[in-house]
């Protein structure tokens, strides 16, 4: 990304959308990108979430990664609206192929269909894939 | 916007849930490179994704990466070809860019 | 590193943070405490126990500005704010209370 990032105090706003497409455990895609979400906070942005494909099995809720002993980012996700990120958009299309409704995740989000993602997307000034 | 796709269309689902995401809204548009070329290719099982998101945006490829797999003779009409200036020339005239992995 | 508490032995970064969540109890508390020249009182008690249950319920260590706002929210505006914890803390509530809490350094802590 070539985007030059103005972090001065009073700087120009942008926005960044960060667009989660990996299931969480199989690769270190998600967590890293929940990271960076986490730290894009403290430049005070205008920051959402998208989640696509297998992106939406990162907000599942009842992960229980003990026995596998690996870390369960999934509660952090809750902790996004401390952080004053509150902007989670999930495409319809992606969650509906995997059988999964609004219901079994476990963070409340926005709904989008494919087309208004598409728009969504189109009107960042940023957008970073995980 | 513009939509760079670098990954075989056979290797994962990036182009057909680009292509789904981006060709329902207006005023974006898709470029193939490396790997990614395979998806300009006639004949493929994606072909008529592919020309179907033809009607609503533009299709570009990068040249350089459809010779050196040899597949630059079997390039889906209507798709744009570029080459590295060209490639420059799209993401600045584009408000922004989204690369899929 | 190694930190040496009641004659065992506890794994540390090389800033000293400790490296298992679960070697955490009162006294490497106290002894990590100690290393950042802080006596330990029942309002840094305070902060670090809701450092581990901030823990526990996100798996992540807060960044100074949520924590703050958290402490106001749940321990009352005289609490959540710069000041008090800073006074408690005064190399940065994020770096030394995550420490004396065995937790990681927060995200995004340079």
């Amino acid at each position: 990304m070539s985007e030059e990032m103005d972090m001065d105090e009073g700087g120009t706003v942008k926005k960044f959308m960060f667009v989660n497409r990996k299931a969480p455990y199989g690769t270190i895609y998600a967590l890293e990108g929940l990271e960076v979400v986490l730290i894009s906070a403290a430049f005070d942005q205008d920051v959402s979430l998208a989640f696509l494909d297998d992106g939406v099995y990162e907000l599942v809720k009842g992960q229980n990664t003990k026995a596998v002993e690996m870390k369960n980012f999934s509660s952090t996700y809750r902790a996004l609206e401390g952080y004053d990120i509150e902007k989670l958009y999930v495409e319809r299309e992606s969650l509906e192929a995997r059988g999964l409704s609004e219901g079994d995740l476990l963070v409340d989000v926005q709904i989008l269909s494919a087309a208004e993602m598409g728009e969504m997307m189109a009107a960042q000034d940023v957008v970073i894939s995980f | 916007m513009l939509h760079i796709i670098n990954k075989s269309p056979f290797e994962n689902n990036s182009l057909l849930s680009c292509l789904r995401v981006a060709s329902a809204a207006k005023g974006h548009a898709i470029l193939f490179i490396e790997d990614g070329v395979y998806g300009v290719m006639q004949g493929t099982a994606v072909e008529k994704s592919v020309r179907d998101a033809m009607a609503n945006m533009a299709v570009y490829a990068l040249n350089p990466d459809l010779e050196a797999r040899g597949v630059q003779g079997r390039v889906m009409d209507g798709v744009k070809l570029v080459d590295y200036d060209g490639f420059v020339d799209l993401v600045a005239e584009h408000d922004n860019v989204q690369s899929w992995l | 590193m190694a930190l040496e508490v009641n004659g065992k032995t506890y794994e540390t970064d090389e800033e000293g943070f400790l490296l298992n969540l679960n070697d955490w109890n009162e006294d490497v508390a106290k002894a990590l405490a100690q290393g950042e020249n802080i006596d330990m009182t029942e309002n840094h008690w305070e902060v670090i126990n809701f450092l581990r249950e901030y823990y526990n319920e996100y798996q992540i260590a807060p960044a100074v500005r949520v924590l703050t706002k958290a402490i106001g929210k749940k321990l009352g505006p005289e609490k959540g704010n710069s000041k008090y914890l800073y006074d408690l803390f005064p190399f940065g509530p994020g770096k030394q209370a995550c420490k004396i809490a065995g937790l990681p350094k927060p995200t995004g802590c340079i």
